[in-house]
């Protein structure tokens, strides 16, 4: 079945991408503020007493410094009698100014990786349909090819913003990226930094994400094609070359995969390094993918353009959704608790900034990922409930956001953080830019694949 | 038993068992039982059988199983004997937990299966040395018996027995 996207839906996303953009814009503006400017706001925030909202909990804390990583180990012991001292007193307040340089930049860096890394967890779970020769799942294929259309515009925008960052910008996200930090006759000279610039310079870096992002889009490209040239054909030629290409692409995707996120995540923290990293974003990716999968689906179905889409197919997604809340889980406690338990500090002082400046989006963010899917969706038959999965999928979406968030916020805006203007116009300019690219990409080819050999077990599906 | 005489139709195939059991319910008679050597997907629903509740006990064993771990590990490691855990010797429970919740986990899947199981078993009037109540062995190996009450209707249901495809009729009375 053709699908055409509707104009609402079209004029929705335009309009989602230029509100976001005037927003982005606005925050990059309104966050240049100057040295004497930063130094009234907080003279005056220091006089009322409470600042933000954060600010209050923990005590005299505006001259709380340790929170950006470019100094994280200067300050345990300094902010205490600190401010008398004027050359503590600048310090803190270039380090607050940079932070606000930084917003703009990190917010719009965060809502680029998260719709990117939809399209990527999709990709992935796609290129899994094929491998395992899936029997259910062929009839919601080209969705999914809908969705990884994304993923080559969405991965050069993650990668445009890096480096744009490191070179436009003044390090903005990457502290690594200054050159003084690897100088050894620089004050900002950084000896572990420096120890890393081998794999951590900018020109691997941009090098490195390219390859990636490549291997990823000449897959998506390839299974594409021959995706649509099966429709047409008469024998399953096609369909075996995807299925070779998916089990090829799938070795190249863990290791990329894993690389990418120490490269375009964990490095915002360059001190800062867990081995199970990589697999703790991939079981967010597929959540978020699987998440959209069932959305895009049940918005299709609910247009009648996939009749042959029943309630065991949304079943199995949402299973996967639970799945893989679980598994995100599994990966996120393994990784913090053997950092809490061991207690080096080098190490946790990445949880200790994230529990004392980002209480709230750190424990909410696991109610978000865990509670609430394990309790709405345990139950089999509300696997089965549209409403009820599209209710879990927001609330996942929503605290796979805020994930992100929590990886690099800390790094780069510290204890200055707000979910504001920036954060969201730049969500809901990625949000449209991501609705136009896969919608566009669904209506050029039928909705359906029409000689996957499995169709028929796909349309049979009963669980 | 309600019934003294039963008829026995013995299949030596999941498909067709699956359909004759349609086609029995469909003449709306009452299928006492079908013993079968393997699990047969959809059987339960086709013989009209209620759905399982095994889920909510297993939900509610995972929840005492996390209760039993949590009041344990209070007591052991937190009450009785202080324990000093990674160095950050609080000598609270919530602020320790992290290093519980293995056990938590742990315990809760422990009771959740284990009473899952043993629930299962009674349920189903399985215990030890129970003598078994299949009615004929090869039930156990590869073949498929469904039992049917009689209510003077023999020759009928033999027949639509014998249609179904059963691959030997036997009628039991159980009265003696």
């Amino acid at each position: 079945m053709e699908y055409k996207i509707s104009n609402r839906l079209r004029l929705t996303a335009i309009i989602l991408m230029v509100v976001g953009l005037l927003g982005v814009g606005y925050g990059f503006i309104t966050s240049n503020k100057s040295f004497a400017e930063v130094e009234t706001m907080l003279a005056n925030e220091s006089h009322h007493g409470s600042g933000h909202g954060e600010a209050a909990a923990h005590g005299e804390e505006t001259h709380q410094v340790e929170a950006v990583s470019h100094d994280a180990h200067a300050s345990e012991s300094a902010h205490g009698e600190g401010h008398e001292v004027v050359d503590e007193h600048t310090k803190h307040v270039n380090h607050v100014m940079h932070a606000m340089h930084n917003r703009p930049w990190s917010a719009f860096y965060v809502a680029a990786f998260f719709f990117m890394m939809i399209a990527l967890g999709a990709l992935a779970f796609y290129a899994l349909q094929y491998v395992s020769q899936s029997g259910w799942s062929p009839l919601v294929l080209r969705v999914m090819e809908g969705i990884t259309a994304y993923l080559l515009p969405g991965a050069l925008i993650v990668l445009a913003i890096a480096v744009a960052s490191g070179t436009i910008g003044h390090y903005n996200i990457f502290v690594w990226m200054n050159p003084d930090m690897v100088d050894p006759a620089s004050a900002d000279f950084d000896k572990l930094v420096a120890g890393k610039k081998g794999w951590l310079n900018t020109w691997g870096f941009a090098i490195r994400g390219l390859i990636f992002i490549a291997g990823w889009s000449l897959y998506r490209h390839f299974s594409r094609k021959f995706s649509i040239a099966q429709d047409k054909a008469n024998d399953n030629k096609n369909f075996k070359k995807i299925f070779r290409i998916s089990a090829g692409f799938l070795v190249f995707f863990l290791y990329t995969e894993s690389m990418m996120s120490w490269d375009w995540i964990m490095s915002v923290d360059p001190h800062w390094f867990s081995t199970l990293f990589g697999w703790y974003v991939l079981a967010g990716m597929m959540v978020c993918g699987i998440t959209v999968i069932a959305f895009i689906t049940l918005y299709l179905k609910s247009k009648g353009l996939l009749p042959n889409v029943n309630d065991s197919h949304i079943h199995d997604l949402a299973k996967f959704m639970f799945a893989f809340s679980i598994f995100w889980t599994y990966l996120w406690f393994s990784q913090f608790m053997l950092i809490w338990y061991s207690n080096i500090p080098e190490e946790v002082t990445y949880f200790v900034t994230r529990i004392e400046d980002y209480k709230l989006p750190f424990f909410g963010m696991l109610a978000m990922n865990f509670i609430f899917p394990l309790l709405l969706l345990m139950n089999s038959d509300y696997k089965r409930v549209p409403w009820f999965v599209v209710m879990a999928g927001v609330v996942i979406l929503g605290g796979h956001y805020i994930d992100i968030f929590n990886m690099i916020m800390p790094a780069t805006v510290g204890d200055q953080w707000y979910i504001g203007i920036p954060e969201i116009a730049s969500l809901l300019f990625f949000a449209g830019l991501f609705i136009f690219i896969v919608f566009t990409a669904l209506t050029k080819a039928p909705l359906v694949q029409t000689r996957n050999p499995f169709i028929k077990e796909s349309e049979h599906f009963h669980y | 038993m309600e019934t003294s005489k039963v008829i026995h139709a013995i299949y030596n195939d999941d498909d067709v068992l699956m359909a004759a059991v349609k086609s029995v319910k469909a003449k709306r008679h009452h299928i006492e039982e079908i013993y079968t050597p393997f699990p047969v997907h959809g059987l339960d629903k086709a013989m009209g059988l209620a759905p399982t509740r095994i889920a909510i006990a297993a939900f509610m064993y995972g929840c005492v199983g996390l209760a039993v771990a949590t009041l344990m590990m209070n007591f052991i490691m937190i009450e009785d004997w202080p324990q000093n855990i990674g160095g950050k010797p609080s000598f609270s429970y919530l602020e320790n937990m992290p290093a519980f919740v293995p056990i938590m986990f742990e315990l809760t899947v422990f009771f959740a299966a284990h009473l899952m199981v043993i629930t299962f078993y009674l349920r189903s009037r399985m215990w030890p040395f129970k003598k078994a109540e299949n009615p004929d062995p090869r039930t156990t190996d590869d073949h498929f018996l469904m039992e049917i009450a009689v209510h003077g209707n023999e020759k009928e249901l033999h027949d639509l027995l014998s249609e179904t495809g059963a691959v030997e009729i036997n009628v039991v009375d159980n009265t003696h």
